[in-house]
């Protein structure tokens, strides 16, 4: 009886996590306004998705957003990393700790105080960008820091100093050596980067220019709304994500599986 | 040499300063818009405000209420779950892994507006079961974050401590008790740290599900749309005297957290 158990219970909870999902694509490719309707199949949520200026503007600008900050992060992070650990303990522990104070911090407190201090203190308008733009990247430099750190740590420290017996530049250590060793950090700390500035809602919430919307502060408040064509049109967009991260995970899985089975190989 | 090792440092500079701009400059402008008021002069009356309002204690003990039951849902659905599928002989645990993981990959906003497609067809209306309606948010938009660690330490458990447990005359349940359920307690605790907090204050959620009762979140929401920083800044103060008693009591690691949501991916 145990035995059947136990993926009983893996699959009701898959179902759980999914089901709400895949119906609701489901239904994205039908004329229904509610779930549970049967309604004729038909396309026109994703002529909506695609043509409707509203919602290709919000996408874009979530994009951008994404973007932007998560360079804006990696640079900051991976840089501050790398200072960090070539400086004093103290200077280390100090910005390690202060790193952490964003991780572990709510959004909701984040956002606001980021709010307070740029637009109620330092009197910085909204509709430059800087507030958001500030605060995303706020919420992703430290995640870059928390992925580049250990792989800082596992670095042979005598392959920099060999570089510079051998005649390199500082410069051309770090660009030739140090960065490529760490580079697997800061390549997950991009994604995950991008992926935190994709999920946000509070932070923009705070600091983003009131015309402005993210596709979280867009599906909060059209929620709210009761306009359907706008509603349905974005069960289309939750199918178009889905699509895109089951591809993204499937095509970084395979890969990953195909490089260490040639490790395996090697050995 | 010398110039050198002074620029190798010197490139932790900017970061440093964007932390002191951005981490220590608004929780010292927090800490002084709480104490005072519209006038500029100091007062308690924020503090004090909020621990004699009954509305205010009753939102903080709402909150505490949500993220008690959300953490020991999503507990009891992600323990079993991880143990299950992490000692399983599967080979292709890892595949099973992903699939739990990835719906945090895709927009919370829009997970939960899925969700409540589906309650509305359940319940008929949403207003009539809020709370419950709140936890089951919460869990759907949070339980990754609990099956994740607690997988991990599960699976990086020594088998062959649950074979000398064995050999020494355990039986199945009680290997379990007294050697695997012990052992893995740091990925529960990372797995609580990760749910409970956020359930206090991710009041989107309760929006978006049309519970309109307030959680600390927003209360924090609810002065902002009121131009009120005053309050709004003791309510983060108190929140965030909340999660550092938190932390300190639950000890996480949080890198645990940087892994947790994006080291699956690559």
């Amino acid at each position: 009886m145990k035995k059947t158990i136990r993926p009983l219970f893996i699959i009701l909870v898959l179902v759980f996590l999914y089901a709400p999902i895949l119906l609701l694509i489901l239904y994205s490719f039908t004329d229904a306004t509610t779930i549970g309707a049967i309604r004729g199949f038909s396309l026109h949520n994703y002529v909506t998705l695609f043509t409707t200026e509203e919602l290709r503007q919000m996408i874009l600008g979530t994009l951008w957003l994404a973007i932007v900050s998560a360079i804006l992060a990696v640079l900051l992070g991976t840089f501050g990393a790398i200072g960090s650990f070539y400086s004093s303990k103290k200077i280390n522990i100090f910005m390690s700790s202060l790193n952490q104070v964003p991780v572990i911090n709510a959004d909701v407190v984040t956002g606001f105080s980021i709010c307070i201090l740029l637009v109620e203190v330092f009197g910085i308008d909204k509709n430059t960008f800087i507030p958001l733009v500030a605060g995303h990247t706020l919420l992703c430099a430290p995640f870059v820091y928390l992925s580049v750190m250990p792989k800082l740590k596992q670095m042979d420290p005598y392959l920099y100093e060999a570089a510079l017996d051998l005649g390199a530049t500082p410069f051309k250590a770090l660009n030739r050596i140090v960065i490529p060793q760490i580079s697997s950090g800061i390549i997950s700390g991009f994604a995950l980067a991008i992926t935190l500035s994709l999920d946000d809602y509070f932070i923009a919430t705070y600091t983003k220019p009131s015309t402005f919307d993210t596709i979280s502060t867009y599906v909060v408040n059209a929620t709210k709304g009761a306009q359907t064509t706008i509603k349905t049109a974005l069960w289309a967009l939750c199918a178009v994500i889905f699509v895109i991260v089951v591809l993204v995970v499937t095509v970084s899985n395979l890969r990953t599986m195909r490089n260490s089975r040639k490790e395996r190989a090697g050995i | 040499m010398q110039i050198f090792k002074l620029s190798r440092k010197s490139l932790g500079i900017p970061y440093g300063i964007f932390l002191i701009l951005f981490v220590v400059l608004p929780l010292l402008v927090l800490f002084y818009f709480a104490f005072t008021n519209g006038q500029g002069h100091f007062t308690l009356a924020n503090l004090s405000d909020f621990f004699t309002d009954p509305n205010t204690l009753g939102t903080l003990f709402y909150s505490f209420a949500v993220a008690l039951v959300t953490t020991a849902l999503c507990l009891l659905l992600a323990y079993p779950a991880a143990y299950f599928l992490a000692t399983s002989s599967l080979k292709q645990k890892e595949v099973l892994l992903l699939l739990f993981i990835m719906p945090m990959w895709i927009n919370f906003s829009l997970r939960i507006t899925a969700l409540k497609e589906i309650l509305t067809v359940i319940e008929g209306n949403l207003a009539r079961y809020p709370f419950a309606n709140a936890v089951v948010g919460m869990t759907y938009d949070f339980l990754p974050f609990m099956i994740l660690p607690i997988y991990n330490t599960i699976s990086r458990l020594d088998p062959s401590l649950i074979e000398a447990a064995k050999d020494l005359g355990a039986n199945e349940r009680h290997a379990f008790l007294k050697v695997t359920l012990p052992l893995s307690m740091p990925g529960v605790i990372s797995g609580i740290a990760m749910v409970f907090l956020p359930a206090m204050t991710n009041y989107v959620v309760l929006d978006m599900l049309y519970n309109s009762t307030y959680i600390m979140g927003s209360l924090i929401g609810s002065y902002f749309s009121a131009y009120n920083w005053h309050g709004g800044s003791m309510i983060a103060l108190i929140l965030l005297a909340i999660i550092i008693l938190f932390t300190i009591l639950t000890g996480t690691d949080q890198d645990d957290r940087a892994s947790g949501t994006g080291g699956a991916l690559l």
